[in-house]
C-alpha cells in the first residue's frame, strides 16, 4: 500500500466522525443513575408544608418524579403533556420544586393546572444534586422496588411520551 | 438598496472565483498563457468584489439599517459607532464575509508579490485560492447571507453579546483570521507544485515568507485571543484548553512546524512530501478550526454563533477540499525526489525532530478535542477532556522539543558531533541549570516544575547566546556592532523568535508557580495585602454607559505606604439582552499583574471581591509578539526583498527549474 | 516629644482601614475546595470549571463540596460522590479507562511511531542518496534563479 494515502486515510476517519457528531447534542448527558436506586428524600409538601413526602411511601407503584421551576421556561412546554398524563390516570407524577420560591410555585400551579399528586419542596437543590439533575426540567421514571428506569432531560414532547415513557411505565407496571 | 450591492457584488465575486479556479489551472495544463493570465486580473476584480460587499454591511451597520437581519440581530442603536462596525463579525454570517474579505486581501498580494514566479506556478496558486473562494463564497450566498433583509424592519436591533463589546473585538478577530487565511496561501502554493510537479528547492524557499507572515499574523491572533479572555471573562484565567482556542491552536503548531521543516526543504532539498503535507495540513486545521466554532459539535465558552446545518456545509466543503487535496498527495507526492543527503546527526535532522515532537503536540491537542465526539459518536459514553489531560500530556512533549530548540541552531548543517556539540554547551546547561534552581529557591519558593520551567527559558537564553558569541569570533575583525549587523536578518528573526519564546516560558512558570489570589469580603474602607500590595477598598458609584449602567468601584492600592494606583473594576448591566458582565480591573506591569474582579454586592456596601497578584504574566504576551516581530525580521532578510523587487521577465514562463528533482 | 504621643494616637486610626475578612469562613478548606474544582465541570456551562463558573448549579455544587470537606471526606470520596450523579463527564481528567486508554496513550504513541518514523526514513534516504552533487547542482541553480534580476541594470 501506498504510504502517502496514511493521512487522507485518517482524514476519511475524522470526518466520519465529525458527521457523526453533527448529529449529537454534546450537551445532553446520560445518567449513571439509570438502573440504581432512586436516591430517597424526604421533604416539606409544597401545598401543605405541615406535611412531608418521602420517597419510602411511593414504593410498590410505578411513579414518575418531575423536577420543575416556576422560572423555566421548558417546564411551560412540557405542562400540557404533563396535564395529559394526569387526566389519562395511567401513571401518578410527582413534581419536585427544583430552587424555586414558593409563593410564585403555587401561583404558577394556580395559573396553569397541577398535573402532580404531591409536590416536594426542594429549595436548595440537595435532592436534584443527589439525582443528578443539571437543568430543569428532568423526568424519572421510577419502577415498584424504587429503581430509575429512565431518564428524560428536558421537556417531555408528546412522540417521547408515546414511544418511550408510557411503553416502559405499562412494562413496569406488569412486572 | 445598498445591502442588494453587496448582495449583488457577492454574487458577482463567486462568477469571478469560478473564472479565476478554473480557466488559469486549465491554462497551465495544457501551456495556454492566456488562459494563466486570466488569473492575475480575476484575483484583484474579486478583491474589489469582495471589498464593496464588506463595505455595504459595514455601512448597514453604521446606518443602523435593522431592516437587515443580520445588523438587527447584532447590534442596537445604543451600541457605540466602533463596536457596531466590530459588529460585522459579530456573528456567524458577518465573520465568514470577513474571512472571505481576508482570502482576497491575501489574494491580492499574491498577485502583487508573484512576479518572480514562473507563469504556470502563479496562475495554479491563484487558480487554487480561487477554487477555495468558490467554496466560501457559495456558503455565505446558499445559507449563510448576510444581506439577507428582514421585513418588516425590526424597530432596534438585539444587541451584540455583551462579552464582545470590547476593543478585543475590534482587532484579535481579524488579526486571528489573517493567520488562519494566510496559510491558504502556502497551501495553494503546496496544491500548485503538486498539480505542476514543480515540487522543489525554489518551492519551498517561495513559500517560506508567505508562511512566515501568516504565522505572525496567526501568533499575534491566538496571543491577543488569550489575553481578551484573560481580562474579559473575569476569573483571571489566560487559556483554558477549550475546543475554540485548540482550534486556533492547532493550525499555529502546524504552521510552526511548517516553518522549520521548511527551511530543511529550502537549505537541502530533503523531505519536500513532508513539508507539503505540513501545508496542507496547516490550512486543514484552519478549516477544522471553523467547522468546530461555528457547528457547534463541542462546547465552548468561546462559541457565539452556532448551527449544525451550517456545520454540515463547512464539512462537505472540508471534505472536498482536504479530501481533495491529500489525494492528490498520495498521488503526486510518491514521486517527489529526494534532495541532499544529511546526517541523523545534524541541523536539518534536528529540525526534523522538532518537528516530529511539534505534530505529536499537534495530534494530542486534536485527539484531546475531539476525544469526547469520539466516545458519544461511538456511544461509549460522554466524558470532558480539559486543562488537567492537556497539561499532563503537553509538558513531556514540549519539554523535549525546547531543549531541541536550543542546541538545534548550533549544531552544523548536513553532519553534526554530539561530543562536539556537548563541549560547546556544557557551560550554557551548567548556567542555566544553576540559575533554575537558585532562583525559585531566592524567591522563596522551590517547586520541580518551575525550576524546569526557568531552565527551559535559561537554557533557550544561554544557547543563543553561545551561539551569538561562537559567530562573532568567526566574523572578520570590526566593531562587535558591525560584526553583528553583518548576520543576516534570518538569522536575527530566529533569535528573536525564539528569544519570545523563552519569554513566554518565563511568563508561564512565574505565573502557575506564583499567582496568589484572595477572594474577600470589603467593606467600604477595609483593606486586604496580597503580595506586598495593599488595596483599599473606598465603595462603589453607579456608572452610566452608553447600552448599559455599572457599579464601579474604586481601590486605592499602595506598597510600602506608597499610592502605587488607584483601580475601578466595575460590574455592568447591559440593558438590552439584560446580561451582567464583570469587568476586571487590571494594573499592568513588567513585574506584575494587579487585577480586582468584583463579585456579589453583600449587606451594606460591602462586595465580595477577587485579587489576584500575577506575577509575570504579560511576559506570555509579550513572548508571544517578540516571537512574531522575529518571524517580520525573518521576512524582511535581503534575500526575499530582492526576490520581490524584481520583473515579472526575470523568469520565463518555461522555465521549468524543477524538472530535475522530479523523476 | 508632644508629637510622639499625638502619632500614636493618629497611626492607629490611620490604620482604621480594618483588613478585610476572607469571603471564607474556612481559608483552607476554601484552597482544597479550588483545588477539586478547577478539574471539575460545570454541567450546565458552556465548559467552564466549577471554581470559574457563577452558574445557581455550580454554586450548589461548591456548597456541597464544601461540606463534604467540613465532614473530613477526602478527595477521592468527595469526587465519587460527583461521578456517581454525573458521570465522568464532571471530571476533567478524564479517568484512566478501557475507553479512555487510547486519549491518555495516544500522544506517547504519536511521538514514538514519529520518532522512529523519522530514523528509518533518515537511513534510508541515506543510502538511497549516493550523489550529492548533483542536489548541491541543483540547489546552486536555484540559488541564481531566484537572485537572478539583481544583476540586471
Amino acid at each position: 500500500m501506498n504510504r502517502f494515502l496514511i493521512p487522507f486515510g485518517l482524514f476519511i476517519v475524522v470526518v466520519g466522525f465529525l458527521a457523526v457528531g453533527l448529529t449529537l447534542n454534546p450537551r445532553e448527558l446520560p445518567s449513571p443513575l439509570v438502573g440504581k436506586a432512586a436516591p430517597e428524600f424526604s421533604l416539606q409538601q409544597l401545598h401543605d408544608p405541615e406535611k412531608v413526602i418521602s420517597s419510602n411511601d411511593l414504593k410498590g407503584k410505578v411513579w414518575l418524579l418531575n423536577f420543575w421551576a416556576s422560572w423555566c421556561g421548558g417546564c411551560k412546554e412540557e405542562h400540557p403533556v404533563l396535564i395529559r398524563i394526569a387526566q389519562s390516570g395511567e401513571v401518578p407524577i410527582y413534581g419536585m420544586d427544583y430552587k424555586d420560591q414558593r409563593s410564585e410555585a403555587l401561583a404558577w400551579l394556580k395559573d396553569w393546572g397541577n398535573p402532580y399528586q404531591i409536590v416536594a419542596v426542594d429549595e436548595p437543590g440537595r435532592v436534584g444534586i443527589n439525582y443528578g439533575v443539571y437543568g430543569v426540567p428532568e423526568t424519572y421514571v421510577i419502577d415498584k422496588a424504587g429503581v430509575i428506569r429512565y431518564k428524560q432531560i428536558g421537556p417531555i414532547r408528546e412522540d417521547i411520551l408515546e414511544k418511550k415513557i408510557l411503553p416502559l411505565v405499562r412494562e413496569l407496571q406488569k412486572q | 438598496m445598498i445591502p442588494e450591492v453587496g448582495h449583488y457584488a457577492l454574487i458577482l465575486a463567486l462568477c469571478v472565483a469560478v473564472v479565476q479556479g478554473t480557466l488559469p489551472i486549465y491554462g497551465a495544463a495544457v501551456g495556454n498563457s492566456s488562459l494563466m493570465a486570466v488569473a492575475k486580473p480575476a484575483a484583484r476584480g474579486q478583491f474589489l468584489l469582495v471589498l464593496l460587499a464588506f463595505c455595504c454591511l459595514g455601512y448597514a451597520f453604521a446606518d443602523k439599517d435593522f431592516s437587515v437581519l443580520y445588523v438587527a440581530a447584532t447590534s442596537n442603536s445604543q451600541l457605540p459607532l466602533h463596536y457596531r462596525l466590530a459588529a460585522i463579525w459579530g456573528a456567524h454570517e458577518g465573520s465568514l464575509l470577513l474571512w472571505m474579505f481576508i482570502l482576497s486581501i491575501w489574494m491580492v498580494a499574491v498577485s502583487f508579490f508573484s512576479t518572480h514566479l514562473p507563469e504556470a506556478m502563479r496562475a495554479r496558486i491563484l487558480g487554487v485560492m480561487g477554487l477555495v473562494s468558490v467554496g466560501f463564497l457559495l456558503f455565505m450566498l446558499t445559507v449563510s447571507n448576510p444581506f439577507e433583509r428582514l421585513i418588516p424592519a425590526a424597530l432596534d436591533g438585539r444587541d451584540l453579546n455583551p462579552l464582545l463589546q470590547d476593543p478585543g473585538m475590534v482587532i484579535h478577530p481579524p488579526m486571528l483570521y489573517m493567520g488562519y487565511v494566510g496559510f491558504s496561501v502556502a497551501f495553494s502554493f503546496a496544491i500548485a507544485a503538486l498539480l505542476g510537479g514543480t515540487l522543489d528547492a525554489a518551492w519551498a524557499r517561495w513559500s517560506r515568507p508567505w508562511t512566515t507572515v501568516a504565522w505572525c499574523f496567526m501568533t499575534v491572533g491566538v496571543a491577543m485571543g488569550s489575553g481578551w479572555a484573560y481580562y474579559e471573562l473575569g476569573w483571571g484565567g489566560w487559556w483554558f484548553w477549550d475546543p475554540v482556542e485548540n482550534a486556533s491552536f492547532m493550525p499555529w503548531l502546524a504552521g510552526t512546524a511548517l516553518m522549520h521543516s521548511l527551511a530543511v526543504t529550502d537549505k537541502r532539498g530533503g523531505f519536500k512530501a513532508w513539508s507539503v503535507l505540513l501545508a496542507i495540513m496547516a490550512f486543514s486545521l484552519s478549516l477544522l478550526g471553523t467547522f468546530l466554532v461555528r457547528s457547534g459539535v463541542l462546547t465552548s465558552v468561546h462559541a457565539f454563533a452556532t448551527d449544525p446545518k451550517r456545520g454540515l456545509f463547512i464539512l462537505i466543503f472540508l471534505a472536498v477540499v482536504i479530501g481533495g487535496s491529500l489525494v492528490l498527495y498520495a498521488w503526486r507526492a510518491p514521486r517527489v525526489g529526494l534532495g541532499g543527503s544529511f546526517a541523523l546527526i545534524s541541523r536539518e535532522g534536528m529540525l526534523l525532530a522538532n518537528n516530529v515532537l511539534l505534530v505529536a503536540a499537534l495530534g494530542s491537542v486534536l485527539l484531546g478535542t475531539l476525544y469526547p465526539l469520539f466516545l458519544d459518536a461511538l456511544d461509549l459514553g460522554k466524558i470532558s477532556v480539559g486543562p488537567p489531560y492537556f497539561d499532563t500530556v503537553f509538558l513531556p512533549l514540549m519539554t523535549p522539543a525546547i531543549f531541541l530548540m536550543g542546541i538545534g541552531p548550533l549544531a552544523q548543517w548536513k553532519q553534526a558531533s554530539l561530543p562536539a556539540l556537548a563541549i560547546r554547551l556544557r557551560w550554557a546547561f551548567g548556567v542555566s541549570l544553576a540559575t533554575a534552581v537558585a532562583v525559585p529557591w531566592l524567591m522563596g519558593q522551590w517547586t520541580p516544575l518551575i525550576s524546569l520551567g526557568l531552565l527551559l527559558a535559561f537554557w533557550i537564553l544561554a544557547t543563543i547566546l553561545v551561539d551569538l558569541r561562537e559567530r562573532l569570533l568567526q566574523a572578520e575583525s570590526g566593531s562587535v556592532g558591525g560584526r553583528l549587523a553583518t548576520l543576516p536578518r534570518a538569522y536575527w528573526g530566529m533569535v528573536v523568535a525564539h528569544a519570545g519564546v523563552a519569554l513566554f516560558i518565563v511568563g508561564v512558570t512565574m505565573v502557575k508557580g506564583f499567582e496568589v489570589e484572595q477572594d474577600v469580603r470589603m467593606n467600604v474602607g477595609e483593606t486586604a495585602t496580597l503580595g506586598g500590595y495593599t488595596f483599599r477598598f473606598d465603595g462603589t458609584e453607579q456608572v452610566n454607559g452608553p447600552n448599559y449602567v455599572a457599579a464601579r468601584g474604586t481601590f486605592h492600592v499602595s506598597q510600602d505606604g506608597r499610592e502605587v494606583t488607584v483601580m475601578y473594576p466595575e460590574k455592568r448591566r447591559y440593558f438590552v439582552q439584560n446580561q451582567t458582565m464583570t469587568e476586571a480591573a487590571i494594573s499592568p506591569g513588567l513585574l506584575r499583574d494587579l487585577y480586582v474582579s468584583l463579585g456579589e454586592p453583600l449587606e451594606g456596601g460591602a462586595w465580595s471581591v477577587r485579587l489576584y497578584h500575577k506575577p509575570f504574566i504579560d511576559w506570555i504576551w509579550g513572548g508571544c509578539l517578540v516571537m512574531a516581530s522575529g518571524g517580520i525580521l525573518a521576512v524582511s532578510d535581503r534575500r526575499y526583498r530582492l526576490a520581490w523587487r524584481r520583473k515579472e521577465a526575470a523568469v520565463p514562463a518555461t522555465a521549468q527549474m524543477a524538472r530535475p528533482t522530479v523523476s | 516629644m508632644r508629637w510622639l504621643w499625638v502619632l500614636m494616637l493618629i497611626l492607629p486610626s490611620l490604620a482604621t482601614a480594618y483588613e478585610a475578612q476572607p469571603l471564607a469562613a474556612n481559608p483552607q478548606a476554601e484552597a482544597r475546595l479550588k483545588a477539586l474544582a478547577v478539574e471539575l465541570r460545570c454541567l450546565v456551562c458552556q465548559n467552564q470549571t466549577l471554581a470559574d463558573s457563577n452558574a445557581p448549579l455550580a454554586e450548589d455544587l461548591r456548597r456541597e463540596v464544601r461540606e463534604m470537606i467540613a465532614k473530613d471526606m477526602s478527595d477521592k470520596e468527595i469526587i465519587d460522590f460527583l461521578v456517581t450523579r454525573y458521570g465522568d463527564f464532571v471530571l476533567y481528567r478524564p479517568p484512566w479507562k478501557l475507553t479512555t486508554t487510547l486519549l491518555w496513550l495516544g500522544p506517547f504513541l504519536l511521538l514514538g511511531v514519529g520518532a522512529t518514523g523519522l530514523v528509518f526514513a533518515l537511513r534510508r534516504r541515506q543510502k538511497k542518496v549516493t550523489d550529492v552533487t548533483l542536489s548541491e547542482a541543483e540547489h546552486n541553480r536555484v540559488e541564481k534563479l531566484l537572485s537572478e534580476g539583481v544583476h540586471r541594470p
